[in-house]
C-alpha cells in the first residue's frame, strides 16, 4: 500500500518489500490484448493514437496473443455466442492478469436488455475496473487506467468503478428525476436578431 | 411504373393475389403462401418486370392471426435496377398460439435469387420459419445450442439462454451488484426495469447468477 515504493538512501542502495517492487515494475509495463467488439472500439483507437497517447502510461505495446498480455480490454457489447471466446482468452492468459471493462456494454450490458447479450462481463471473468460511458471519454478510460495501476501497485483487487468527475445523481436531492432543465440554456452564439 | 407491375400480377396469376394497395408509393402485394415461388419466378423472368435484385426478406410476427394460420408474415422487397420500379410481396404462414409455430413455412426462393439464402437463414432463426428448398436452412445469428425464435411476440422477454454459465458470488469471492453507476439504479433517480410486466412470470424471471435450462 505504500506510495513511494523506492526510497533510496545516501548509501547508494534502497530498501522496499518485494511485492510493492513487482508490482511497480508491473503497472509500467502493462501488455493489453484488445479484446473489440463493438463501437467502443472507435474511442479505443483514439485512446492509443497521438493525441491521448496511452503509451505515455506505460501501457504501450499490444498483443494480440493472450499468452503474451496482462491486460485484457474488454471493449464493447458482448453476446452470448461470444460469451465461452471471451471466456477461453481470459484463461489462455497468464497471471498475474487484469480486466478491463470499456464502456458500459461490456460492464453491464448496457441497454442491451435482451436475448442475446450478456449483462456484463463479471457475469464470466473476473473484472477489476468498470469505466462507464458510451462510449466513454478517453479521460474516463485513462482515469480507469491509472486505477488499475494503483491496484497493481497495490495489491488490490475488489472490482471499482471509475466514477464521473461530478456524479449528477449525487447532486440532485432524493426523488428528483434528471434532466429537468428550468431554464433554457444560455444563448453560445449571437444570432441576426440580436443585434 | 409498378401500379403496372400489380396489375400484371393480378391479370396472370388472379386469386393468388389476395390484396393489394400502393400507398405512398410503396407497392404492395400480399399472395397466397402456395404460390409464393411461381410469382417470384413470374416477377425475375418477365422481361417487362425484370426484379434482378432481392433487397430484402424477413417476417414479422401476428400472434392474434394465428387462429387463420396467417401468424408469420414474410415480407419480401424486389427491385429492378433496370428498369427503376420497387415491389412488396407478401405472404401469411403458420398458426400456434405460443413458442410453437406450425405449418410455418414456405419456398425457398434461393434459385431465383441468391441473395435470399442469407435472409431466409435469418428469417429461420428469429421467427422459426422453414424455407422448403433452401441449401442450407440452419441458423444463422443465434448460437445452435439455442432454443426456440427470439422474435416472436411470445418469447419472453427476460429470457437468456447463456453458453458460459454466470458465476456466482462465492465463485466470484466479491460481490458481483456493482457500483454506482452499476447499481439496480444505475444512478438514474427511476428504477431500470419496471416496464417489465410479466416480473412475476417465473419463466420470465432472470436470475443472474444462475442458469436455467430451458
Amino acid at each position: 500500500m505504500s506510495e513511494v515504493v523506492l526510497d533510496a538512501s545516501e548509501q547508494g542502495f534502497a530498501t522496499t518489500r518485494l511485492e510493492d517492487l513487482l508490482g511497480w515494475a508491473r503497472k509500467y509495463s502493462l501488455f493489453m490484448y484488445p479484446f473489440v467488439t463493438a463501437c467502443c472500439g472507435m474511442e479505443f483507437m483514439s485512446l492509443t493514437g497521438p493525441r491521448f497517447d496511452l503509451s505515455r502510461f506505460g501501457a504501450e505495446a499490444p498483443r494480440f496473443s493472450p499468452r503474451q498480455s496482462d491486460l485484457l480490454w474488454v471493449v464493447g457489447t458482448i453476446s452470448q455466442r461470444q460469451a465461452p471466446v471471451l471466456r477461453r482468452i481470459y484463461e489462455q492468459m497468464m497471471d498475474p492478469k487484469w480486466v478491463l471493462a470499456f464502456g458500459t456494454c461490456a460492464s453491464c450490458g448496457g441497454f442491451y436488455d435482451n436475448y442475446t447479450t450478456v449483462p456484463g462481463i463479471d457475469k464470466i471473468i473476473k473484472c477489476d475496473v468498470y469505466v462507464p460511458g458510451c462510449p466513454p471519454r478517453p479521460e474516463a478510460v485513462l482515469d480507469g487506467l491509472m486505477l488499475i495501476q494503483d491496484k497493481i501497485a497495490s495489491g488490490d483487487r475488489r472490482p471499482r468503478t471509475v466514477k464521473p468527475r461530478e456524479d449528477p445523481a449525487e447532486l440532485l436531492p432524493a426523488g428528483r428525476r434528471l434532466n429537468v432543465l428550468k431554464e433554457p440554456p444560455p444563448k453560445r452564439f449571437s444570432t441576426k436578431e440580436d443585434a | 411504373m409498378s401500379k403496372a407491375a400489380l396489375e400484371k400480377l393480378q391479370a396472370t396469376f388472379g386469386d393468388a393475389i389476395l390484396e393489394t394497395h400502393s400507398d405512398c408509393g410503396d407497392d404492395t402485394a400480399l399472395v397466397k403462401a402456395e404460390s409464393w415461388k411461381p410469382i417470384c419466378e413470374f416477377l425475375r423472368k418477365d422481361p417487362q418486370l425484370d426484379f434482378d435484385y432481392l433487397v430484402d426478406l424477413c417476417g414479422v410476427d401476428y400472434p392474434e392471426r394465428a387462429a387463420q394460420k396467417q401468424r408469420i408474415e414474410v415480407v419480401l422487397h424486389l427491385c429492378s435496377i433496370g428498369k427503376r420500379h420497387r415491389l412488396r410481396l407478401k405472404a401469411r404462414v403458420g398458426s400456434g398460439e405460443d413458442e410453437e409455430l406450425e405449418g410455418a413455412e414456405i419456398d425457398s426462393v434461393t434459385s431465383i435469387w441468391p441473395g435470399a439464402n442469407w435472409f431466409e437463414r435469418e428469417t429461420y432463426d428469429m421467427l422459426g420459419v422453414t424455407f422448403r428448398g433452401h441449401p442450407d436452412m440452419r441458423r444463422i445469428l443465434m448460437y445452435p445450442e439455442f432454443v426456440g425464435h427470439p422474435l416472436l411476440k411470445t418469447y419472453p422477454a427476460q429470457r437468456t439462454q447463456p453458453l458460459v454459465a454466470y458465476r456466482t458470488e462465492e465463485e466470484a469471492g466479491v460481490p458481483l451488484e456493482k457500483q454506482a453507476p452499476f447499481g439496480d439504479d444505475e444512478g438514474l433517480a427511476f428504477p431500470r426495469n419496471d416496464h417489465d410486466r410479466d416480473a412475476e412470470d417465473p419463466r420470465t424471471k432472470l436470475n443472474p447468477h444462475k442458469t436455467e435450462a430451458i
